[in-house]
């Protein structure tokens, strides 16, 4: 019945109070990685489009994809890519409410982590 | 000091009633997307580099054209149902609702220029 104070009360999600460890540090990359991916997804829907248009165009687009700092952006988002895929494979299990208990979800994330680099690896190799 | 009961302050002030409907609907994209995103990252990965001509015939290919289709359509409502949940974390008042609006417009926006240029290259 108490008028509670509705002002300045904190707010989730508490990112300044909590010390990192590898399960927040995996979550949160699971959220940058995803909403980060829109910049790969730029970049190739540009390459798409310059193609559907000109050999002009294909060639601008082309080269910038195919560039150093291109490179880079294709590098880093098809880790984000199969980072994001793991950690929404984590997310499928987690929903049936196994894998929540400590142990599991520290394997888990090493896995995320791991399995990570080891798709981004195969992915650069195999392309 | 009003006298309100907690139930009478409550009512009215919860949530959209749409939380659930939003979850499966990531769910859902999120399962197709395991499916999608491999076959995709292996078509696309496959032709990036090739020449300009490669390119045009490739994608005139139902399946490579049908997979990026499809991973845009379902990729970017994903996303957009995503950014969505994390500018509702982080941004508040009139600044959340604005945006909202800007990422959906960005997501479909770019949706549509995808479409458009596999359909262009595919026909």
């Amino acid at each position: 019945m108490a008028d509670v104070n509705r002002g300045n009360r904190p707010l989730s999600p508490h990112l300044t109070i909590y010390r990192p460890q590898l399960t927040s540090i995996t979550s949160i990359l699971v959220r940058i990685t995803g909403n980060a991916l829109i910049v790969g997804a730029f970049l190739v829907i540009w390459w798409l489009l310059a193609a559907s248009t000109s050999p002009e165009n294909f060639a601008i687009a082309d080269g910038v994809i195919r560039s150093w700092f291109g490179k880079l952006v294709m590098l880093g988002s098809i880790w984000a890519l199969w980072y994001h895929t793991l950690g929404g494979i984590r997310h499928l299990i987690w929903d049936n409410a196994v894998g929540l208990d400590l142990p599991t979800a520290y394997k888990l994330g090493w896995a995320l982590v791991i399995g990570s680099f080891v798709l981004t690896v195969i992915t650069v190799i195999a392309l | 000091m009003r006298y309100l009961t907690d139930r009478k302050r409550a009512v009215g002030m919860g949530s959209a009633k749409s939380g659930t409907a939003h979850f499966w609907a990531m769910k859902v994209s999120s399962v197709a997307l395991l499916i999608l995103v491999p076959l995709f990252v292996l078509t696309f990965g496959s032709i990036l580099g090739a020449p300009y001509q490669e390119v045009l015939a490739y994608y005139q290919r139902p399946f490579p054209a049908i997979v990026a289709a499809l991973t845009l359509i379902v990729g970017l409502e994903h996303f957009q149902s995503g950014a969505q949940v994390l500018i509702e974390d982080y941004v508040h008042g009139t600044a959340e609702k604005i945006s909202i609006i800007l990422v959906k417009c960005l997501a479909y926006g770019m949706m549509a220029t995808g479409l458009f240029a596999i359909a262009k290259l595919a026909l």
